[in-house]
């Protein structure tokens, strides 16, 4: 018998670790849910590490207004099936409020709000942890994102004060009004997740997969035809077999070519693949070179 | 083999692939971003639109050619400065392996983002550059890997090309660098002469240096042996949270759950649980995909004990003729990463394992001068430096040596006025202990 776990089990342990520990030294953690792949390995890894018990955390989802309605469907029926707590932050409660101001115009997206929703809901709840499904494979700046990153009491991310982390030791000492953002899947790739789902036969909503939808181009890539968005000049929608890489909002989160509808045929368009999941559909980085950085300094996922 | 393709997406779990995790250190001058975006490029891990932004920011810069820094320098600060500051880490796999690169910078003022860097690798690539032979960077980056226990050493001589893929000048370095880490403690190391530029030896072996024999350095990567280098000898078993369902259905569960830091655990073991002493047997090892009959480094499980005891976090789980050490006092190696120095009657908050209390600064033994490995008396350690020191805790420590499991012989000080992580400790052995099993 060989005493070496296989890569995917040897991150699996490490997330598990990973939970275990804000569990334990943190006093109000929460699970941050998109209804993504990664927050949905988030959710099992969760299970992994407490169950018999339920989870000692709620979920919390920001929702802008502007989701997938599969993906809010499959949200509410995934976290019943669990039997956990969901708390869900309405965007459009904060912009009723005037805590944020509502984009106009074609290129509008509630992208930028949400980090103004979720830093007054970990407030509002007086949440000293909140554990999110980024990964540093996805874009530079998280590259150099530690697994408990620190965020002041502004919620903001200072990437030239990070604590060292070593080992597997991990500092979560926050005082009051400040919080760590916990990530528990740093070291797994697109990849990984895929053949997570495929390995753990997990739900994903059902737009990961092929299917006919009304799409338009804008800036080579290809968003979904929805009330959300409006249309400029000749953008003209048209029908084609699309699937998403990333679930985000319908404003900023692009389709891509598809046919792949089962989980084996996405795992094997995903090892082939030769862009980026964030270059190929996310709108929201393309700002400028810092973008992810500059969000993330301000408080973002 | 073709290395480097990611191909075959069939997903099970009989696929066996393992994880290296390996650290770089180095500036921008010995070719470092260059040979780790050779390794990616080569192996076919940059994706097109990675590689266009690459591109297009070197033209726009006026590098004046594909500065391949830019793939893993991703603050806005590194970019404008053209330094690397801090850790990044990369994420590469080929059919045989996945690794997690530890990029650190080499420079002196970043000692602890390199020792972050080393903390968790089970390799160190090190770079000379051919032409300006070992340097106080490289004997400060052999020296970290030789403290932090990595157990192997890949030792880079780059820029070949420079010094006409010279065999003497390759033989020269190797002597120069094996007579040196000598008076180190290092287990595993190989020379391998690359052109991170050209590509030479880095994936594809070299035409230009037929005298080399061995591999290049990805086929190292790919092969070099990690299995035994876990402790496999010592059960160690942190208690890290309790799971206490207490409903109608687990009324009675109460499991002990941890990742496994050390040694091997089966069903039936009898096992002393630290510091109390109490002794009892494993009844099961429980996963949420069901028991198990045997847990091993770095497995996260669930253990259910024979006899109800009053275990909780922090407590530590042996087998009971071989228990880690109950240390109320112990000396270690510390790297220092405060901006205040430590000094002699300083207090931290100190983190081992899963184990939290306070520890008082008894001593410094000395200060270990990096470049020349002597030992020089001080009253303090300031930022990036290392040395011996003396720590008295306020309640014991389950300490194993570092040398022997870097799990359980590793902490980090905190401070309490800043919460910063302050201190890497590696212990080196218990001055006084307490409880029931003093040992080693």
């Amino acid at each position: 018998m060989s005493y070496e776990l296989p890569h995917l089990e040897a991150l699996e342990a490490e997330s598990i670790h990973i939970f275990r520990e804000v569990a334990a030294e943190l006093e109000r953690p929460v699970l941050l849910f998109s209804g993504g792949k990664d927050s949905i390995v988030l959710l099992r890894l969760a299970e992994k590490a407490f169950r018999p018990a339920g989870f000692p955390f709620p979920i919390m989802h920001v929702d802008t207004g502007h989701n997938f309605p599969e993906v809010i469907e499959f949200r509410d029926r995934r976290i019943a099936e669990l039997g956990e707590r969901l708390i869900v932050s309405h965007v459009q409660d904060s912009i009723d409020t005037g805590r944020a101001v509502e984009e106009t115009g074609p290129r509008a997206s509630r992208n930028r709000l949400q980090t103004v929703t979720l830093l007054d809901a970990i407030e509002e709840h007086g949440f000293d942890a909140a554990f999110g499904g980024a990964r540093r494979d996805e874009e530079r700046a998280r590259a150099k994102e530690r697994v408990f990153s620190f965020r002041d009491d502004f919620g903001q991310w200072d990437p030239k004060r990070q604590r060292p982390e070593l080992w597997s030791l991990y500092n979560g000492a926050v005082n009051r009004g400040e919080h760590v953002r916990v990530f528990p899947i740093s070291n797994w790739t697109e990849l990984d997740v895929w053949r997570y789902i495929a390995i753990e036969n997990l739900e994903v909503p059902s737009i990961y997969f092929a299917h006919r939808r009304p799409v338009f181009e804008r800036d080579g890539m290809l968003y979904a035809h929805s009330p959300h968005v409006e249309l400029i000049d000749d953008e003209r929608p048209f029908e084609l077999s699309v699937r998403y890489r990333t679930v985000g909002d319908m404003t900023c989160t692009g389709a891509v070519r598809s046919e792949a509808s089962t989980l084996e045929t996405v795992v094997a368009e995903i090892a082939a693949t030769r862009i980026t999941e964030r270059g190929e559909t996310r709108a929201d980085d393309r700002v400028t070179e810092a973008a992810m950085e500059d969000r993330k300094r301000e408080g973002y996922f | 083999m073709t290395p480097g393709v990611a191909t075959n997406g069939h997903a099970t779990r009989t696929q066996t692939s393992e994880l290296l995790r390996f650290a770089t250190a180095g500036s921008v001058d010995d070719g470092k971003s260059t040979l780790i975006g050779r390794l990616l490029f080569d192996s076919k891990q940059i994706l097109v639109d990675q590689l266009d932004h690459v591109v297009q920011t070197s033209e726009r810069r006026g590098d004046g050619y594909v500065n391949f820094a830019l793939l893993t320098d991703g603050l806005r600060a590194e970019r404008e400065q053209g330094i690397t500051i801090d850790v990044a880490y990369r994420y590469f796999q080929t059919p045989r392996r996945k690794f997690i690169i530890a990029d650190t910078p080499g420079h002196e003022q970043y000692t602890r983002n390199m020792v972050t860097g080393a903390s968790t690798a089970d390799l160190s690539v090190v770079l000379i550059d051919a032409r300006k032979g070992v340097s106080e960077q490289t004997r400060r980056h052999v020296y970290i890997a030789s403290l932090l226990r990595i157990p192997h050493l890949a030792v880079c001589i780059n820029k070949m090309d420079l010094v006409g893929y010279d065999e003497a000048v390759f033989d020269r370095l190797v002597y120069e660098v094996t007579d040196w880490a000598a008076r180190l403690e290092i287990l595993d190391i190989t020379f391998i002469p690359i052109s991170a530029l050209h590509g030479d030896n880095v994936v594809d072996r070299s035409s230009a240096m037929p005298w080399y024999d061995g591999p290049p350095l990805l086929y190292h990567l790919e092969h070099v042996c990690i299995a035994p280098d876990r402790n496999l000898a010592d059960v160690r078993f942190p208690v890290q949270w309790v799971i206490r369902p207490m409903t109608a259905e687990h009324h009675d569960y109460r499991g002990y759950s941890g990742q496994v830091a050390g040694g091997i655990l089966r069903p039936g073991d009898e096992v002393v649980v630290l510091p109390g002493g109490q002794r009892t047997r494993i009844a099961a090892i429980d996963t949420y995909d069901g028991e198990i009959d045997a847990a091993f480094p770095t497995m996260s499980v669930t253990l259910r004990l024979e006899d109800d005891l009053d275990v909780s976090r922090g407590d530590m789980i042996c087998l009971a003729d071989d228990p880690a050490v109950v240390a109320r006092e112990f000396e270690a190696n510390v790297c220092w990463m405060g901006e205040r120095p430590l000094m002699p009657g300083s207090r931290y908050a100190i983190k081992h394992t899963t184990r939290s209390a306070r520890a008082v600064v008894e001593a410094i033994e000395h200060r270990i001068d990096v470049n020349t490995l002597e030992h020089e008396h001080t009253d303090q350690l300031a930022l990036n430096q290392i040395g011996r020191v003396r720590l008295r805790v306020s309640s014991p420590m389950l300490v194993d040596p570092y040398s022997r499991n870097r799990t359980t012989g590793s902490f980090i000080l905190i401070d309490e006025a800043t919460n910063d992580t302050v201190g890497a400790g590696m212990v080196v052995g218990a001055t006084s202990v307490a409880g029931p099993t003093p040992s080693a």
